[in-house]
């Protein structure tokens, strides 16, 4: 192991223009693929954003006693799905149409009776705010004796799945494709790597050197260059975040950047390109030589 | 040692460089491939060191079938010869006793014996003081005998050189070949392709000689065997 971290340190320093020039590649390859993945992570959490304001309201029968409701409500909020339950009495319900919808303040003000009913307003957890979780939901609330009817908007939701379901779509194969590119200009660089030491190779196979020995090196090699091209990559996306963040200012507030385990994947991903694309290269020089 | 039965070597490119070629060479022996270019001598020397694989026939090396090897097992089989080019091919970026123990370190030597032995290696070709020289800075004759070094450093029972003095003056082609006989006369068979026949004929070593591909003379047999 020791000699094959040696070989690997002296082939850096041995032509460090080629090894900075590798770095380089692989850094800019993961940058563009990073910076990807962060315009495609925000598009997620501006979604997610939006998908918290789908709700369930189940509208309750009139001269529903109280405390059954609030077993009703204990009960809702055990759902898998549900993240909180809200009561809204009969008062608050006009109270908040009186604040809202201005254009009938008049028309409310002038009502002798109030015609609203009371409800149970439902949010759903992340990863349920879907058309078929809310379905679910409003099916099981349609169940219970005391309410009258339930609404979650299901045409809206249907669009917003939709809309989810072909970004997810396009996010992945433009995502593959991003990889795909980062995985060839690597693969290349590491290639010029293997033919600019392919005489020593051949003195090393000349020697006695076993397949595995002579790929040990390379392999070491490639998988540095993979870990030290991801930070830049990594340091460069931090850069233009923080460019864009400062640019827009504070309207775009919510922007995220990459979570740790984030980031972690992210050298992992160029530590196992740098490392797969070092083996193929070498493995596929010494099938040929 | 070595035993080559009726072997044929035909390139992918349909080109044959051996034809029906048979012969043996004995433990501790010295032994010339002539001919000239084209003629087959580097062929052999490819087959032994198991470069190359024959078309037809049989070639053995101490007992061992070589068209049955594994590929696997090919470099146990080069750490038991040493090889000798007419270009040296050292690294360039190595010094000449890192030249040396590279040979050692791709066995798996153990670090302690390297220095040691690198300069044993060394000082049997007389390039003790050069230990810290890199190629560029000797000049041809003594990266060969560096070459001649790494070859030997394993301890080889069997030295193959392919026109070892091609690249040399007349005086270095000589000091190199004496070398060999040196080293021939501590026990190591050598095996030497050369077109550098004044030396073949200055020497009673063995004598083989190829035309295109075919075996036409076998100094031992004095005669044309094929």
């Amino acid at each position: 192991m020791r000699l094959v971290s040696r070989e690997a340190l002296r082939s850096f320093r041995r032509s460090p223009m080629l090894s900075a020039l590798s770095v380089a590649a692989i850094a800019f390859s993961l940058f563009t693929t990073g910076l990807y993945f962060l315009l495609s992570l925000n598009f997620t959490n501006a979604m997610e954003g939006i998908a918290e304001r789908v709700e369930v309201v189940a509208f309750l029968l009139r001269g529903t006693p109280a405390e059954t409701v609030t077993l009703a409500a204990q009960d809702i909020a055990s759902f898998p799905e549900v993240l909180t339950v809200e009561f809204v009495s009969e008062d608050e319900a006009l109270e908040r149409a009186r604040a809202e919808l201005v254009e009938f303040r008049e028309a409310y003000q002038q009502l002798q009776t109030n015609p609203l009913p009371s409800s149970l307003e439902i949010l759903l957890k992340e990863g349920f705010r879907s058309s078929l979780h809310a379905a679910a939901v409003a099916d099981r609330l349609a169940g219970f004796p005391f309410i009258d009817q339930v609404q979650y908007g299901q045409e809206w939701v249907a669009r917003l799945d939709r809309i989810r379901n072909l970004a997810t779509a396009v996010q992945l194969v433009i995502g593959l494709a991003f990889m795909l590119v980062a995985i060839g200009i690597i693969g290349v660089t590491i290639r010029i790597t293997v033919l600019q030491r392919a005489e020593e190779i051949a003195i090393m196979r000349l020697v006695g050197a076993t397949n595995s020995f002579i790929r040990g090196p390379f392999v070491l090699d490639g998988a540095l260059k993979g870990v030290l091209g991801g930070l830049l990559a990594l340091g460069l996306c931090r850069l233009t975040y923080d460019g864009f963040r400062a640019g827009v200012g504070a309207e775009l507030a919510d922007l995220r950047f990459f979570s740790g385990s984030d980031m972690l994947l992210m050298l992992v991903f160029g530590t196992l390109i740098g490392l797969i694309g070092s083996l193929v290269s070498v493995g596929r020089h010494l099938r040929r030589v | 040692m070595i035993r080559f039965t009726h072997v044929t070597k035909v390139y992918p490119n349909g080109s044959t460089a051996l034809k029906d070629v048979s012969f043996q060479i004995a433990k501790s022996e010295f032994l010339f491939l002539t001919g000239h270019s084209g003629a087959g001598k580097s062929t052999i020397l490819s087959l032994i060191s198991a470069h190359e694989r024959q078309s037809e026939g049989d070639v053995r090396i101490a007992g061992i079938h070589l068209s049955q090897m594994k590929p696997r097992d090919v470099p146990r089989l080069r750490r038991r010869l040493g090889i000798v080019f007419q270009d040296f091919r050292l690294l360039a970026h190595r010094t000449a006793a890192e030249n040396v123990a590279f040979a050692l370190e791709v066995t798996g030597a153990r670090a302690e014996v390297i220095p040691g032995k690198v300069m044993r290696v060394l000082t049997q070709v007389g390039l003790a003081s050069k230990a810290g020289a890199y190629p560029k800075e000797m000049s041809g004759g003594e990266q060969q005998r560096v070459a001649i070094a790494r070859a030997l450093v394993n301890d080889p029972p069997i030295l193959l050189a392919d026109e070892p003095t091609g690249n040399l003056d007349e005086r270095a082609a000589r000091t190199v070949f004496q070398l060999l006989q040196d080293i021939n006369a501590g026990g190591t068979s050598v095996v030497m392709a050369t077109h550098y026949l004044e030396l073949v004929r200055q020497t009673s070593y063995r004598q083989l000689e190829l035309k295109a591909g075919a075996l036409v003379y076998d100094s031992r047999e004095e005669g044309i065997t094929s």
